[in-house]
């Protein structure tokens, strides 16, 4: 099996060095970034298939990241890691261009199996990110201005439940007798509309759950 | 011209003798000294000082005789700065007032006069507002302030208006108006030409105290609770430090208070479906040690159903918990239109449901049973090695 080469992007050392000794082997950990500055300059540098994003950081965040890199036409891929449960920054991450979030509690091959999954070019989504989606396409008063973007499918909403309700890929795709492909692509899709979609609904609805 | 400004609201209760103050002072503080001895707003003083003075000389008599009767209040260190600003702007005043009245005869008492006393007072209310930055300084309670330095302003403008209206009737004489508007109009621009910088500063000055005062507010409150929730948790675990499970059951449950804190909405864990799912799961990951994921989407009021749905979704937590032998218990809730579903599931060893003796009543009584007897109904499904889910339906209340 091919190695996947990574880049960690977190302003703690102790945290960065965890996640190193916690990765299986078949990921290959490249470099490591303390600050939006030596990240996108590393990016540059190394060209990582996956770059494990933190985001809350000194100098802008992981969304400075990925606005910066995504911005200049890099294809590199990120998935966010953070101990943040706001749905603000859930959404604000992926919707920056993140391919996937996951909280820092996350095992060791859990996260070895999302890094695989979003160099693979698919998307990763918590069960709490799963839950936050489907939170903010449901609060829907207003109709769609982009019904393509703007809705998901039942088949699409099914998937998203079954995440949230703690079930890996694999067993999605046998509760639904489809195939795991099939589950993927349906995440991706959820993806491409949480990115994508206008509906100013979803950043109103990430506001509002946030608290002073 | 008269002493600055309000310490009176926040001096000591009474001065047990009339002095002047140095701090705050316009000319020598006998105004606000005075103000302050009869707990009045200095202003109040100060123009009536103004006004006698316009009137037939009485207010410098009477300024002078208790300046010298009154002594200076003692101060530490180098005496702050006069208020340069207020003093010139009394004094333009004081001008203004004068040379109406010379040229109204009001000073001698003429018909003149009490459309200009009562501009005069407006007038000086009006000017007063310039310095309400100082005494933000002084008074707490910003809100109130900014109220009633509206109505003060209000009250101000109309009794100039009333003042101008009162003079022109009075005279009755459109070239004599004429000749008061254009005074007026000089003294005005005047007045605003001193003003402007300094009310500009103020609202400058105003608005970084907010910021910082609500920072500092802020920073207590984090202070405050970092100190009796994690700081307390650090001892613990510390004096459990051989206890791993312990060390980890405590971890957990700071970890979670602190996430509530900072991300969750504040919810009545009583009132609503969200915050009482995830209650329960922080009670019974407490309890038992086993890591509880809560998602919920949507949210709703409790009534009587949901409570025994959350019966319900409690005796499946303690049961995978106690029994399924999995690190990890996921919780789902939804709330739809017309129904709620709480799932609750673990990914350890299951069991085979008609295996479960009769006497037990977890599953069959709290939980199917209670179910049924709300209106609700409840699914198990597992299988030996392939975990444990339970789903829970009530229907919502139309």
């Amino acid at each position: 099996m091919k190695t996947v080469r990574v880049l960690i992007v977190d302003d703690h050392r102790l945290f960065r060095s965890g996640v190193r000794a916690e990765l299986g082997p078949s990921i290959q950990v490249i470099g490591e970034a303390e600050d939006v500055e030596s990240a996108v300059k590393a990016i540059a540098e190394l060209e990582p298939d996956v770059v494990l994003l933190d985001v809350h950081m000194p100098g802008g965040g992981g969304q400075e990241v990925l606005r910066r890199v995504l911005g200049s036409g890099s294809q590199v891929r990120f998935l966010a890691l953070s101990v943040s449960d706001a749905a603000e920054d859930v959404i604000g991450v992926i919707r920056g261009g993140a391919r996937g979030y996951v909280t820092k509690t996350i095992s060791g091959t859990e996260l070895t199996d999302a890094i695989i999954r979003v160099s693979e070019g698919d998307a990763v989504f918590s069960p709490r990110l799963a839950g936050f989606v489907l939170d903010a396409f449901a609060s829907t008063e207003a109709p769609p201005i982009d019904p393509e973007l703007d809705s998901l499918t039942q088949r699409e909403r099914e998937v998203l439940r079954l995440i949230a309700r703690g079930y890996a890929y694999k067993e999605i795709a046998k509760e639904l007798f489809i195939s795991v492909k099939t589950v993927e692509t349906h995440v991706s899709s959820v993806l491409r509309k949480l990115q994508l979609s206008n509906r100013h609904e979803l950043s109103r609805w990430a506001t509002a759950r946030r608290l002073v | 011209m008269l002493p600055e400004m309000s310490e009176m609201p926040n001096a000591p209760a009474a001065f047990p003798r009339m002095v002047r103050p140095v701090s705050g002072r316009v000319v020598a503080g006998v105004a606000q000294g005075a103000a302050a001895q009869l707990r009045l707003d200095p202003v109040v003083l100060r123009l009536a000082f103004v006004l006698l003075t316009v009137v037939d000389g009485l207010g410098l008599v009477a300024y002078a005789a208790l300046w010298m009767f009154t002594p200076k209040e003692e101060v530490k260190g180098r005496e702050p700065a006069r208020e340069w600003g207020q003093l010139a702007a009394y004094g333009v005043l004081w001008l203004a007032l004068a040379s109406f009245g010379w040229l109204t005869g009001a000073s001698s008492g003429g018909f003149g006069m009490w459309p200009i006393a009562v501009g005069g007072i407006g007038a000086l209310i009006l000017w007063q507002q310039a310095d309400p930055g100082r005494r933000q300084r002084w008074m707490s309670g910003a809100v109130k302030q900014v109220s009633t330095t509206w109505v003060r302003t209000g009250i101000g403008a109309l009794l100039v208006v009333v003042g101008a209206i009162g003079f022109l009737a009075a005279s009755g004489e459109l070239a004599k108006a004429r000749t008061g508007l254009v005074f007026t109009a000089v003294v005005v621009g005047g007045m605003l030409m001193i003003a402007a910088p300094w009310l500009a500063s103020l609202v400058k000055e105003l608005q970084r105290e907010r910021t910082e005062r609500i920072r500092q507010e802020e920073r207590a409150e984090v202070a405050a609770h970092v100190h009796d929730s994690v700081l307390h948790t650090l001892t613990l675990i510390q004096r459990n430090a051989h206890d791993a499970r312990e060390v980890a059951r405590l971890a957990r449950s700071q970890e979670r208070e602190l996430r509530n804190w900072l991300y969750q909405p504040k919810q009545d864990a009583d009132a609503t479906l969200a915050a009482a799912v995830r209650r329960v799961a922080a009670e019974e990951e407490d309890a038992h040690g086993v890591q509880i994921e809560v998602v919920c989407v949507g949210d709703c009021e409790l009534n009587e159903g949901l409570v025994a749905l959350l019966h319900a979704a409690r005796q499946a937590m303690v049961n995978a918990c106690k029994y399924s032998g999995a690190p990890v218990v996921s919780v789902y809730a939804e709330v739809e239109p017309d129904e709620v579903t709480v799932f609750v599931r673990d990914r350890g060893k299951g069991f085979v449901l008609d295996d479960v003796p009769g006497d037990r009543m977890g599953i069959r009584q709290s939980i199917i049973g209670r179910m049924e007897r709300n209106g609700g109904s409840a699914r198990v499904r597992t299988e030996p090695g392939d975990g444990t889910e339970v789903m829970l339906t009530m229907k919502r209340e139309p």
